[in-house]
């Protein structure tokens, strides 16, 4: 049972769901208080010492259902069992009377194990011989899709498939009634096998898939995305934000003390003569987060864009105060948009009201002067996000110096690489003398830190 | 045999917290067995007034022990829940030994020789008679142990969580001056959440994670019944039935269980006999808590009631 329950933790990781060494202990111990005959009781017990939320505890009820329905993939099979009971008892008058009374069991018995458990129909020794060829196999490494064929094959070979076959050869020649039965009862096997072995695909290696797939969408270049992949990137985004709030909502306290109140700190210890037993202290002035994003949204840095945009605007534990403006050749403030709308709906009405223009960082830079300069205190991070490439026209960088100086910090992002940056009309390092950081943001992972340095700032 | 054992012990656990006129469920009755048998705290996660504290509460009385509560809230530190120094008494007596202070240096000559003398004496004014117990550490002396109901931990600061730690983990603390206090007999601890803020993983992970949603229909029937008893068979069915399709409804504030009660005790009260359009509208307010949420129950009132009688016929 111990090794049947360190598979189910196996599996349970599979299914997402945290599962550590103290946990599996305390797992195992609840078990051998509870005992393993009643089901509904050891479900409970499982999911009471793993799970730790209601999500984990639906992903882990799913898992546990899956797992202790393994002995049950032969039970699409009854009728073909049923056919070979039937057959079985019309085979059976037979085979010994053409042999003869004494040889009637003989054959039987120079048959190798596997061959004389499938005729007997020993269902239970089949399914006990199947469990344990899985585990010699480890059917629990499997990670792939694609190595479902190995792995039925490394089964069946570990149940004796090599002698199954030199007896089947054997008995054609000899008996070929029998040999058929036994061909049936080797088809049905295999599909058994099959089944297991989905059914540890299923289990197994959920979680590798998925990590796998989060890793790839992690340092994909968000600009050259596939359409089918947008949904997914959301997703991945979202799961950034949410790390990103825990991380940053609930400021530690400790960081916040400052020096010592003397005066409040007298006041307190009155009572004692002020001989001080309590201290008040100062506590550090925190600027609350205010960001000002700028956002090109030509082209290519468009959908790096989208994506930034919905990140930021999903951080609204951490920085409540975000105002955004989209541009390529003039600029517009998006924020009531990105708040109100869903962030398709929100992406699509910014794309055509100022998307897909050639960008024009010179005159939308007059455009934020003109407008929203006013917007900007020495608490905001102003964030602009772009190529700057300007198609040759004047980059107005003094605007810049302007901006920069109104702000605490300007941080540029950079879609491209370092390398582009200064080759043919990108003006980043003219913009670049007046940023307090420039840094290149292709993939979901830079975003990522990005966002994160940013946020840090205001802690 | 052990599953014999097993199951019989939760079916008492669950006859047992009935006694207390609380109707646990098999998941709330494995976890408190569970509690009990592997010695872990219960975390118990749920949406309010489905009955988390009240659990404790029955599980105190249940097996007759002391119920030791604290209430978090944000900006609670270890002073108010763990121990503090009684820092008046330790002046005063500070005050009251002055003079006894050089009979206790009679001898010495040097301040060096003084010093040690003092140091012989020891930390007299960090002893036990100088520490005030908090809940915390209250729950820890107290002899036969006790049910620790940790409430609302969802509303405490990070640092409070790293703080039970230790308690919920080995059932001890350890104070600086003194050392390590361990538990006598480990109490019983219940922690209680509402959700919201996620807790740690290693708090977490050192309690066994109970999530109490709203009960089936069925329980909650029993439920009502254990609380209100002269309350109608049929009219507790109706009105439970009507709360189940309230629920289904997308609201602020579902009406969980401590409304259900509520709201039967006031349907005695007004001695309904059964459901109808108008008592319901004029009692609407026991079971929403926002204006917003009544007016978009309003409309559905009487096809509820109309479902709810329906269902009470074939069910």
């Amino acid at each position: 049972m111990r090794e049947n329950l360190h598979r189910f933790f196996r599996a349970a990781r599979g299914a997402g769901v945290h599962v550590s060494p103290a946990e599996s202990i305390d797992a195992m111990r609840a078990v051998a208080q509870v005992g393993i005959d009643d089901r509904a009781i050891l479900r409970d017990a499982l999911l009471l010492t793993l799970a730790k939320s209601q999500d984990e505890k639906l992903a882990l009820g799913d898992c546990f259902d899956l797992f202790f329905s393994q002995p049950e993939p032969r039970q699409d099979q009854p009728d073909a069992d049923s056919d070979d009971e039937a057959s079985q008892d019309t085979d059976q008058s037979p085979s010994p009377a053409s042999e003869g009374e004494a040889g009637g069991g003989q054959p039987r018995q120079e048959l190798g194990p596997l061959a004389q458990m499938l005729l007997s129909q020993d269902r239970n020794a089949i399914q006990a011989a199947m469990a344990n060829a899985a585990g010699a196999a480890s059917l629990s490494d499997i990670r792939y899709s694609t190595q479902r064929g190995i792995f039925s094959s490394r089964i069946l070979d570990a149940m004796g498939l090599q002698r199954l076959r030199d007896d089947l050869d054997g008995l054609t020649a000899t008996n070929p009634a029998l040999a058929e039965r036994l061909r049936a009862a080797l088809d049905a096997l295999r599909e058994a096998v099959r089944d297991t072995v989905s059914q540890g695909l299923a289990l197994y290696a959920r979680e590798e898939a998925e990590n796998l797939r989060n890793e790839i969408l992690r340092n994909a270049p968000l600009a050259r995305i596939e359409r089918r992949q947008v949904a997914e990137m959301r997703a991945l985004i979202r799961q950034i934000a949410r790390r990103l709030r825990e991380r940053y909502s609930k400021p530690r306290k400790r960081q916040r003390r400052g020096h010592l109140d003397v005066r409040r700190t007298l006041r307190r210890n009155a009572a004692w003569g002020g001989v001080p037993f309590l201290t008040a202290w100062k506590r550090k002035h925190r600027d609350r987060p205010k960001i000002v994003a700028l956002c090109d949204v030509s082209g290519s840095v468009a959908q790096v864009s989208d994506f930034f945009l919905l990140l930021i605007h999903s951080l609204h534990e951490v920085v409540d105060d975000v105002r955004s403006f989209a541009f390529s050749s003039h600029l517009i403030e998006v924020s009531e948009t990105l708040e109100k709308k869903s962030p398709e709906e929100a992406m699509a009405e910014i794309m055509s009201k100022v998307g897909f223009g050639s960008s024009d960082y010179g005159s939308s830079l007059v455009d934020f002067e003109k407008d929203f300069m006013s917007t900007l205190t020495p608490q905001t991070t102003v964030i602009v996000l772009g190529d700057a490439r300007s198609n040759n026209l004047d980059p107005r960088a003094d605007i810049l110096r302007r901006i920069s100086e109104r702000s605490k910090r300007l941080v540029w992002l950079n879609p491209e690489g370092r390398l582009a940056w200064g080759f043919g009309d990108s003006e980043m390092p003219r913009y670049a003398t007046f940023c307090s950081v420039v840094r290149p943001c292709a993939t979901a992972q830079q975003l990522e830190r990005a966002v994160s340095d940013i946020v840090a700032t205001y802690q | 045999m052990a599953e014999q054992k097993a199951s019989t012990s939760i079916e008492a656990v669950e006859s047992g917290l009935a006694a207390q006129g609380y109707i646990a469920s098999r998941q709330i009755a494995t976890a408190v067995y569970l509690s009990q048998q592997i010695e872990k705290p219960i975390l118990v996660e749920g949406p309010a007034g489905v009955g988390k504290t009240e659990l404790a509460k029955a599980i105190a009385a249940w097996s007759g022990k002391k119920m030791i509560r604290l209430q978090c809230y944000e900006g609670l530190d270890e002073a108010k829940a763990l121990y503090e120094w009684k820092y008046a008494k330790q002046l005063l007596y500070t005050q009251i030994l002055k003079d006894k202070l050089g009979e206790v240096l009679g001898g010495a000559q040097t301040l060096h020789a003084a010093l040690a003398q003092l140091h012989d004496f020891g930390d007299v004014f960090f002893s036990k008679e100088f520490v005030e117990p908090r809940p915390l550490l209250q729950a820890l002396e107290h002899p036969g142990g006790c049910v620790l109901l940790i409430d609302e931990i969802d509303k405490s600061d990070a640092e409070f969580e790293s703080l039970l730690l230790e308690i919920l983990s080995d059932f001890q603390v350890t104070i600086p001056e003194l050392g390590t206090v361990s538990a006598i007999t480990p109490p019983t601890v219940i922690l209680t959440s509402n959700s919201e803020r996620d807790l740690g993983d290693a708090l977490k992970r050192r309690c066994l994670h109970l999530h109490i949603g709203f009960p089936e229909q069925r329980l909650e029937e029993r439920i009502v019944e254990s609380r209100v008893p002269n309350i109608s068979q049929t009219l507790r069915r109706q009105m439970v039935g009507f709360i189940h399709e309230i629920r289904s409804l997308d609201l602020k504030k579902l009406p969980s269980v401590s409304e259900t009660i509520d709201w039967a005790r006031v349907l005695v009260l007004l001695q309904a006999s059964e459901l109808d359009t108008e008592i319901v509208k004029d009692t609407l307010n026991v079971l929403l808590k926002y204006e917003a949420d009544i007016e978009a129950a309003h409309p559905q009132i009487t096809t509820f009631i109309a479902k709810a009688t329906r269902s009470n016929v074939f069910g």
